[in-house]
């Protein structure tokens, strides 16, 4: 079906019109009549006590219609958050990182809001502000949250949020038996997702409920999270999630819709608060992460243990940070054949931005560590690099977590591909490197999705999915499955998306897992409406079902061949109507899992690089860049391509240009585009090479594996690679920003 | 009170005539007063070029000129490029190459382009990450993009 823009067709993407002609409408662009406009007010410090707030001057400018502050909202102030409700609707006599609200102003335009927030007298006492790790696992440090928010635990008297020990193994044991141990400390700083669409937030009373519109990867937790706030039923919030402008995990959880649901309680009106960039900075940001790494290895490079120290600087509230710090380190050791591991991982809170994972959930800073300890143990035996991965890699369905799920790959093949790409073993000119490194990521470890299909009479279909559309192409996917199965064109397919009002609940669109998980319930919804024309058919026929076989878009009766839609036609006949499939996937949680539940799949990843590195200024160029993913099938080639090297070029960002920078004070001192820079187009690799192996072996429908994070799990641990071949010099700590490399130039010299 | 601009110019062909807020850029005044939101607002001090649009066959970001600037102007935006339903060449390479994944950057892409194209119809891969070097795209499809550009600088007449 591939000319009809199946399964494997190089098909335009789905809402891609209105993307190239200013149609498609996000946040932002949605027009709301009789709404008013709310901003924040927000303090220039991060860690302070509110001692009183003046709202009157605000109040009186004309058009001003009140100011919100935490006196204002129910007491106790009501929290939230995906693991643990410590984030408070609005601060709460405490601010505790750079841009918390204090108060809110609401008023009939922009500019009059902007105006009253500078009339708005905050009196406040700045204390201080812990913002590395060093500070917050000081023994004498001050507690970031009071003891009464946190859930009961050992920790619960010092920063550390939670603290995981994962492995295998007697690491003390087997480290006696390692001829060569190497063991560093990897710094990853922490960064912002940096979607160009900041965050939107619109809210509106509708009659005993409210509607919430929110730029947000997973609408049905926000569904949840607003019901809980204002403790209304889930059904009296309807979410519309209009496509993301890009989210990378920036936009997965509630931030301030519980709070513009309570502003546009109290105006009975429309409120929306769209954010600046420098604002979207300020509500969300990815962890930063120091690992210690020590790795035993025989002097064939045969891996003996490895042992880690995971400490995840995470913000003041816990949002995702405990999520992150156990996911990210429990496959620490990656795909190999170690025989001791020990992991400790502790998620740390900080005076900072509240944290969520970043596209690859934590696995990049880790795999970052590993295999750049892995190079270094590598070298100092005198094995090569290529060589010690290939050693150690788990053959397909071997274990590398004892219990958890196999190799549900023939990883080998990826990195022999990586390797045969970037021509490993042949020469590299002076003043050039490369460099070669293995990312591996779990898919979801829970997973619930339901989907809609109406197979309408005239033979076209709606789809009704509730993943979010944010850049990955999720509504093309689906549309291509429905047009398989269904044999119809692509064009008679409508893909709905984005209202928990009328679409089925799905549980989140994260972890690459939306072309497997609800990719297989809009193909079992294709199914139960092949079993009903089947069974209908039959009954019309005169014939049993056994004489009738399905198989994508055709339907064989007896010894004749029909069109899904022929038969449609018969099975509906004059009355007309439609035909309704519902599709459900799941992946169990399993609670006596470490994660609570085992991979669904796995993202595997290698990545290749030449680099070439100017010794006057420590500016890296990469001159090829080769990346080969695991994908299982590629529904959509195209799509494929435009993620793997998107999430390429991220990676390259993460690499050598991207931290968020505080000031003592907490202050986020790089706050939106001028100082916090990302990849433009100036900074492409000169040549960049995506490849996908293909071997029809992953749970989602055909086969497919998710693929959106694969190609920027190990880009760091390549590129420093490669610029370590190139100059000789050992850089731990990112981004590999012009200046650390030529200061560390000049330091070998 | 506010001090208002009476702002008299030409959008996509089309002569506007609105009472403006005078502080206001031309970049308010094209989503707010005059209802075009295809020009996407993200940093707000000329570096993304999400608000890129062509004003008198100039690109620009729209978040930094004054609206009063563009008094008498001729403007372009994303919501022109397309002729009585049909996307221009520009844009439908924008469709096969797939350079459109969330799709928030390519109203400016796709202006900075055109301006490209406008100046220089045959332009090198080198010139084409030059002359989009101000337009982000997280989800970097810059590749895609510039093959775009490279197909479309085939077909669109100078």
């Amino acid at each position: 079906m591939k000319d009809q823009g199946g399964i494997g067709a190089k098909t335009h993407r789905i809402g891609g019109v209105g993307r190239v002609t200013g149609a498609q409408q996000y946040v932002a662009d949605i027009p709301v009549a009789d709404v008013l406009h709310a901003k924040l007010v927000t303090l220039d410090c991060a860690h302070a006590r509110i001692i009183s707030i003046d709202k009157s001057a605000a109040e009186a400018l004309p058009g001003v219609h009140f100011v919100m502050t935490a006196e204002d909202l129910p007491q106790p102030m009501p929290r939230f958050g995906p693991e643990y409700q410590d984030r408070p609707v609005m601060a709460d006599g405490e601010t505790k990182y750079h841009g918390e609200a204090v108060a809110a102003v609401v008023a009939d335009t922009k500019d009059i809001a902007e105006e009253a927030v500078r009339l708005v007298k905050v009196e406040y006492e700045v204390l201080p502000a812990i913002h590395t790790l060093e500070a917050a696992l000081a023994p004498d440090a001050d507690l970031v949250q009071d003891p009464s928010i946190r859930k009961p635990g050992p920790n619960v008297d010092s920063n550390i949020l939670r603290e995981y020990r994962f492995g295998w193994g007697d690491v003390d044991a087997a480290a006696k038996e390692a001829d060569i141990v190497v063991e560093h400390t990897y710094d990853w700083p922490s960064q912002t997702q940096f979607a160009i669409e900041p965050h939107g937030f619109i809210a509106a009373p509708d009659g005993d409920g409210i509607v919430v519109w929110s730029s947000i990867q997973h609408p049905y937790q926000l569904q949840k999270t607003v019901a809980s706030v204002l403790h209304f039923p889930m059904a009296k919030v309807r979410v519309f999630a209009p496509d993301p402008g890009g989210a990378f995990g920036g936009k997965q959880h509630t931030k301030l819709e519980p709070l513009v649901a309570f502003l546009a309680l109290r105006a009975g009106r429309p409120v929306r608060l769209i954010l600046t960039l420098e604002e979207a900075f300020q509500v969300v940001r990815r962890t930063g992460a120091r690992i210690k790494v020590r790795t035993g290895i025989k002097r064939d490079g045969t891996l003996v243990f490895q042992d880690f120290e995971n400490h995840f600087l995470i913000g003041c509230y816990a949002d995702t940070g405990d999520r992150v710090s156990a996911k990210g380190s429990f496959l620490s050791a990656g795909p190999y054949r170690t025989p001791a591991v020990r992991i400790v991982s502790r998620a740390v809170l900080s005076h900072t931005t509240p944290t969520h994972p970043m596209r690859g959930f934590g696995i990049p800073q880790v795999t970052w560590a590993r295999e750049s300890n892995l190079d270094e143990a590598a070298i100092a035996a005198g094995v090569d690099r290529l060589e010690i991965r290939l050693k150690n890699l788990v053959k397909y369905g071997e274990e590398h977590v004892p219990g958890d799920t196999p190799a549900d790959g023939d990883w080998q093949q990826t990195v022999r591909k990586a390797a045969a790409e970037i021509g490993w073993g042949t020469p590299v000119p002076k003043g050039q490197g490369r460099g070669i490194a293995i990312g591996l990521k779990s898919g979801p470890t829970t997973g619930l999705s339901y989907s809609t299909v109406r197979f309408l009479a005239d033979g076209s279909a709606i789809v009704f999915s509730g993943t979010s559309d944010m850049g990955q192409g999720a509504r093309t996917i689906y549309a291509q499955i429905v047009a398989e199965e269904l044999g119809i064109p692509l064009a008679s397919v409508a893909v709905v998306m984005g209202d928990t009002a009328v679409v089925p609940y799905d549980q989140q669109t994260s972890a690459s897992r939306s072309s497997v998980l609800m990719g297989n319930a809009v193909l079992n919804a294709c199914r139960e409406i092949q079993r009903k024309l089947k069974a209908r058919i039959a009954e019309i026929e005169g014939i049993t079902e056994s004489t009738i076989n399905i198989d994508r878009g055709v339907m064989r009766i007896a010894d004749r061949e029909e069109p899904i839609p022929a038969v449609l036609k018969k099975v509906l006949g004059r009355m007309g109507g439609e035909v309704v499939g519902n599709g459900e996937a799941r992946k169990d949680a399993l609670p006596e899992h470490p994660l609570g539940g085992t991979a669904l799949f796995f993202e595997f990843n290698c990545t290749a690089v030449d680099v070439a590195v100017d010794q006057e200024t420590g500016e890296t160029t990469i001159l090829r860049h080769i990346t080969v993913g695991d994908v299982g099938l590629a529904l959509n080639p195209v799509q494929v391509t435009g993620q793997d090297e998107g999430a390429a070029v991220m990676g390259m960002g993460h690499a050598l240009m991207e931290r968020l920078i505080w000031g003592d004070d907490g202050r986020t001192r790089n706050l939106g585009a001028i100082d916090y820079r990302i990849p433009t187009s100036l900074d492409l690799p000169k040549e960049l090479h995506s490849f996908s192996v293909e071997n029809a072996d992953g749970p989602g429908p055909y086969g497919v594996k998710g693929i959106s994070e694969g190609s920027l799990l190990c880009t760091a641990p390549a590129i420093a690679a490669a610029v370590r071949d190139a100059t000789g010099v050992v850089i731990r700590d990112l981004p590999l920003s012009p200046e650390r490399v030529w200061r560390a130039l000049k330091e070998r010299t | 009170m506010t001090e208002t601009f009476h702002l008299e110019l030409t959008v996509n062909g089309r002569p506007r005539s609105v009472d403006i807020v005078a502080s206001h850029t031309l970049l308010d005044v094209l989503r707010d007063d005059i209802g075009l939101t295809g020009t996407k607002e993200c940093c707000v001090v000329g570096e993304c070029g999400a608000c890129t649009v062509i004003v008198d066959g100039k690109p620009i970001n729209s978040c930094l000129m004054l609206a009063a600037e563009a008094d008498g102007a001729d403007v372009l935006t994303v919501e022109g490029l397309a002729q009585e339903g049909r996307l221009d060449a520009l844009q439908q390479a924008f469709l096969e190459t797939g350079a459109a994944q969330c799709g928030f950057c390519i109203p400016g892409q796709l202006m900075a382009a055109r301006a490209l194209l406008e100046r220089s119809p045959h332009p090198t891969a080198e010139e084409i990450n030059e002359a989009l070097a101000g337009n982000l795209c997280r989800c970097a499809g810059y590749e895609q993009i510039r093959a775009a550009v490279l197909a479309a600088a085939g077909e669109v007449r100078s």
